[in-house]
């Protein structure tokens, strides 16, 4: 049995004007992490908002842990831990304050259930008598994730947990989460605007504007790439862009990181071809060389 | 309700390790009661006068004297015409021009009458009628100690002597202090618990609880159980501060206070509740709050008396529970008021309770 499963759920603002969800399903199984990945205003925050009983959607229907979002949502309060993207404990309260807190709103203790957050906690417990508000952005991340375990609960809804977080504590907590997998059991769903973030899940959904584009294992969504792609650069990154778009042969282009990524129509181009096109265009120092592609390449060519 | 416990042992715990809240729980009451009795008097003192004597003689001068030596006026000039007078009275320098007329000794024994002219500067109504009335008296008080000096014992035809009930000596302290009490609260069990819901909701501390099983009603009572004991322990420090300092001990029954004050503890902070649930941050409660205290304030009979509103702004009061608790409390305080004499306050003001706290409550789970 799944232990999130979505029908069809539809969610608008400004009475309809905005459509935040336009009918998105899915299922997550017990012990997955779980990822939502697009950019923002896709409709992450509004899903998850759903999902842990805190707004109401205009129509489908949401199962958390097998109970109904809406007629049974305090039951699931019981059974979820919930991470806003937004730090969100009290910051005039100390480290250990806001999990004992957190763990007595859900009638336990920081003893009962110590062995779950064991690895995250150890890690801030010499600042315990600190105040939250003090802490650094990793530590209050930790925290954060701490808060929501205390209560041991089966289900664990991150939104955008790794939104402002350097590179090492990204790498960090997602190790950390790829654990409570691995030791608990514990099904995670994950949000994060980071698709290099993508091969950390076992089944990601792509997000956009409100629906799915794909939902499928990162492996898969990459093996089901058949385009033929190019990185490209030179000595004038802003003009190659257009230059790129306006070549016959030339599918789609966009920017991605220090080159732009392109795709080809191959019975047209070739590496060579395409170097002296642009050479005639003014351009120096060209690379062109075949890469692999990533879950970013599978967005940009899903959403158009 | 098992979760309600560690609600509150949080909030207390955060509002003593708020810097400002403690000091202000114990500052603004000795503020209330310690300066604005005095500071906010209705009585009229030192009212500068300027005397044009056109007379110079014996008696007019005798005027002046019992003018300047009666405590309420000082004699800021003495002017030989209206014209530098009147200038003064422009400037703002003086409140009261006495005119003294020509020969107004030589009237005063030829005809038994003379005349004497009083120009009042009334931008400030109150201090303007006030001050006339005292000024006429000491010049009828004048005028009869010359008829007895003349041994014309003439009686006034109507003798007016008047009793001041309920506060013999017209001190203005105990009529203030019992609606001071009330306006403290307003200010910190009003304006507070409002302040910290729409601060939980700014920080999105609050999303985090409503992922708990913490109930709504829970949730409400953790904010407002600390600010009721604050409300509480307020209207019993002033008490005692208006006692210490200035004797002010209510004529009444000390539990018929805290039975009033508890009453509008709830009310007001049902309200604060209220406002916080429409509002999305911090400013805009603050604003809305304050908008709605100071026309409470104004409308309650604290600075101007209801009677003399008129009577659409009579009713209108009727919708401003510091109306009923002010009353109540001044009553209490001077009259001793028992129980059944304070009904017609008590009443509105419990179904101002019950209808603050539903739409508190409805409010409360409409917004969240």
């Amino acid at each position: 049995m799944s232990i999130v499963s979505v029908k069809d759920l539809k969610k608008s603002y400004n009475k309809g004007k905005t459509q935040a969800l336009k009918g998105v399903s899915f299922e997550v199984e017990p012990g997955e992490i779980f990822g939502l990945i697009g950019p923002d205003g896709a409709g992450k925050t509004s899903l998850f908002r759903i999902l842990t009983t805190l707004i109401l959607a205009d129509s489908g229907s949401a199962k958390v842990d097998g109970h109904d979002v809406v007629k049974e949502y305090k039951t699931i309060r019981q059974h979820i831990g919930y991470m806003p993207g937004r730090f969100s404990l009290y910051q005039d309260m100390t480290v250990e304050e806001n999990l004992s807190f957190f763990a007595t709103v859900f009638n336990t203790t920081i003893e009962e259930n110590y062995h779950l957050v064991e690895d995250i906690y150890k890690q801030i417990e010499p600042f315990k008598t600190r105040r939250a508000g003090k802490l650094s952005g990793g530590m209050k991340q930790k925290l954060a994730l701490s808060c929501a375990l205390i209560h041991a609960p089966h289900v664990l809804f991150l939104d955008e947990p790794t939104t402002g977080v350097d590179p090492v504590s990204r790498k960090e907590f997602w190790d950390m989460l790829q654990r409570l997998k691995r030791n608990f059991n514990l099904s995670i769903i994950v949000s994060t605007p980071y698709m290099d973030e993508a091969v950390q899940c076992d089944r990601i959904a792509l997000i956009q504007a409100g629906s799915f584009l794909t939902i499928d294992t990162p492996q898969s969504i990459i093996s089901n790439y058949t385009e033929t792609l190019w990185a490209v650069c030179s000595n004038q990154m802003h003009k190659l862009l257009n230059d790129l778009r306006n070549i016959n042969g030339i599918k789609t282009a966009f920017a991605f990181g220090e080159n732009h990524h392109a795709t080809v129509d191959t019975t047209v181009l070739t590496i060579d071809s395409l170097k002296a096109q642009l050479a005639i265009m003014g351009h120096r120092n060209i690379f062109i060389n075949e890469v692999e592609p990533s879950i970013e390449d599978c967005f940009m060519n899903l959403q158009k | 309700m098992k979760a309600l416990k560690y609600l509150l042992v949080k909030e207390y715990k955060q509002m003593f390790r708020n810097r400002l809240l403690p000091i202000i729980f114990i500052l603004l009451p000795v503020a209330m009661m310690n300066m604005v009795p005095r500071v906010a008097t209705q009585e009229v003192k030192n009212l500068n006068m300027a005397v044009i004597d056109c007379d110079h003689s014996t008696l007019s001068s005798r005027l002046t004297q019992k003018l300047s030596s009666s405590g309420f006026f000082n004699l800021y000039a003495t002017c030989n015409n209206y014209k530098e007078a009147y200038d003064l009275l422009e400037r703002g320098d003086i409140d009261f021009i006495i005119t003294i007329e020509d020969n107004f000794e030589k009237n005063l024994y030829r005809t038994g009458g003379a005349q004497v002219m009083v120009t009042v500067n009334a931008v400030n109504g109150m201090k303007g009628g006030l001050g006339n009335s005292y000024l006429t008296q000491i010049v009828m008080q004048y005028a009869q100690e010359l008829n007895i000096e003349a041994g014309l014992s003439v009686k006034r035809p109507v003798k007016v002597e008047p009793r001041y009930l309920f506060n013999p000596t017209i001190d203005y302290k105990p009529y203030m202090i019992p609606a001071l009490i009330a306006m403290t609260l307003v200010l910190l069990v009003g304006f507070l618990p409002a302040l910290n819901v729409v601060g939980e909701k700014e920080r999105g501390t609050i999303e985090q609880i409503n992922v708990t099983p913490v109930g709504r009603i829970e949730f409400i009572l953790s904010k407002m159980i600390p600010y009721w004991s604050v409300g509480i322990f307020i209207v019993a420090f002033s008490m005692i501060l208006a006692w210490k300092i200035h004797g002010v001990v209510p004529a009444g029954s000390i539990p018929l206070v805290f039975l009033f004050n508890v009453i509008y503890i709830f009310v007001i902070s049902s309200l604060g509740l209220t406002i916080s649930n429409y509002s999305e941050n911090m400013r805009q409660a603050a604003i809305v709050m304050f908008f709605f205290i100071v026309i409470f304030i104004l409308t309650s009979g604290l600075i101007s008396p209801i009677s003399s509103m008129p009577d659409w702004a009579k009713e209108v009061t009727r919708l401003n529970p510091l109306r009923y608790i002010i009353t109540a409390m001044r009553e209490i305080y001077l009259k001793g008021s028992t129980f059944s004499q304070l009904i017609t306050q008590f009443v509105p003001l419990c179904l101002y309770g019950i209808i603050a706290s539903t739409w508190a409550i409805i409010s409360f789970q409409k917004n969240n």
